[in-house]
């Protein structure tokens, strides 16, 4: 295997298996998503045939919102522990970094939107009236898209002031374009239409903006 | 280079208001909006102007990115405030136009709203700007502003295609433009890209001498022989 896989390898494992053993992140924002579903069924109620209509919008707001508050504590660790430091110091490449923590958020991410969807789909009595795999194919390019550019973001925010504000100034702006496809593909998906532009939108997003973060993370890594 | 920026400047104030004289009597008067359309000379002159700005700020990103030159830097940060401040001269004349016209204040139809994405991204990057610590800022910034000009043409792919999905009245009209409206319009441009210049000339310079001192400041209490705690 070669080292830049498994210096991804080793990081992604780590931050795995830190996780599982302390389990402080994952049980708070496991309650934050059950909280958020709640409050959303609250503003937005669920009988009203209107909300059924918007269900698509709400499912990712709420995605996004969880996904910012996990986003937040990326690098919170590798900042106690001058873990940064140390990496810019070794050979080994930043990229290598960046894509273990994408990978961890992504699973991290998705863990949550697993514990939501279920919820969101049981609250709201939803139907996908298309084909359902296709919701799930969204779901993965949506989230990547967050998170690939919400790493990016937290890494850059490390050294601001107001810092967990400033993760969701930098992304949400940007996320925009991502954000209204996956809105828009859920929302047609969920009453049978036709979601390819969307897809095909994400798709593309997700290759430009991955590509460009791994270009560019060398240079944050080593601003910040 | 201190001789022109005067000479720059009257010419400037000279054609902008010849400009205005054109934007608001000379120019012929709209069919069906009336004299509100005149708001077009300074809405849309205002978007170009914004969209060139935004553009430079993308080019020095990438000069900053690759040479790390400090005026390349700010370029950046010049070409991104003023652009910042053409963005909002058409999120608020657009409304303007828009409540006489239609009623309403806003509308989503594809070019606001692609322009409010832009304003959002570029705002976004003069927080990153003023919140970072001074010493990485540049890098930083230059790397948000590459992501934020690559965001660019996904944003009007994205809001063009929603938009064919759920059409909006469209702001300014389609179709052909009367030739005198034409030659209006492009003076006012012309106008406005030379105010946009003089504007980021003197600030390129403000920017410059507070750099400038700044550095002085930091070489001075490095070297004085007191120590520090001045």
């Amino acid at each position: 295997m070669s080292a830049p896989t498994g210096i991804t390898r080793a990081t992604l494992l780590k931050d795995l298996r830190l996780e599982w053993r302390s389990k402080d992140a994952i049980n708070s924002m496991l309650f934050f998503s059950l909280l958020v579903v709640v409050v959303f069924s609250f503003s937005f109620d669920p009988s009203a045939e209107e909300s059924r209509q918007i269900a698509g919008g709400l499912i990712w707001v709420a995605f996004l919102f969880a996904a910012v508050v996990a986003l937040n504590q990326t690098w919170a660790r590798e900042l106690r522990n001058q873990v940064l430091d140390a990496y810019r110091v070794s050979p080994a490449p930043a990229n290598s970094l960046f894509i273990a923590k994408t990978l961890g958020n992504f699973i991290f991410v998705t863990v949550l939107e697993a514990l939501m969807t279920p919820l969101f789909i049981v609250f709201y009595r939803l139907r996908a009236l298309g084909p359902a795999w296709q919701l799930l194919l969204v779901a993965v390019l949506g989230t990547w898209a967050l998170v690939v550019n919400g790493t990016f973001f937290a890494a850059m925010s490390l050294r601001t002031r107001s810092r967990e504000i400033m993760l969701p100034l930098l992304l949400f702006p940007i996320s925009i374009p991502a954000l209204l496809a996956m809105v828009q593909s859920t929302t047609a998906i969920l009453n049978g239409e036709g979601a390819r532009f969307w897809i095909v939108l994400l798709v593309t997003y997700d290759l430009v903006f991955t590509t460009v973060c791994l270009l560019l993370f060398e240079t944050v890594l080593n601003a910040e | 280079m201190k001789k022109a920026f005067p000479i720059l400047g009257v010419l400037t104030a000279i054609l902008l208001i010849y400009a205005l004289y054109m934007a608001l009597v000379w120019a012929p008067t709209e069919r069906t909006m009336g004299n509100v359309q005149r708001i077009f000379y300074y809405h849309v002159p205002s978007a170009w102007t914004a969209f060139i700005l935004f553009f430079v700020n993308f080019v020095a990103s990438v000069v900053y990115l690759i040479k790390r030159r400090p005026a390349a830097d700010i370029v950046a940060l010049v070409s991104a405030e003023v652009g910042v401040v053409f963005c909002t001269v058409v999120l608020v004349t657009g409304p303007i136009w828009a409540r006489p016209v239609w009623g309403i204040w806003w509308t989503w139809d594809m070019r606001l709203t692609s322009t409010l994405v832009l304003w959002l991204i570029y705002v976004s990057y003069l927080f990153l700007r003023r919140f970072s610590s001074s010493g990485q800022t540049p890098a930083l910034a230059a790397a948000l502003a590459v992501l934020g000009a690559l965001c660019v043409p996904f944003v009007y792919f994205s809001i063009w295609f929603f938009r064919t999905q759920h059409p909006q009245p469209v702001m300014g009209g389609g179709g052909s433009i009367d030739p005198r409206m034409l030659h209006v319009l492009l003076i006012n441009w012309l106008a406005f890209s030379c105010f946009a210049f003089l504007v980021c000339w003197s600030r390129y310079r403000l920017e410059k001498l507070q750099r400038d001192v700044d550095h002085a400041h930091a070489s001075a209490s490095l070297l004085d022989p007191r120590g520090s705690g001045r």
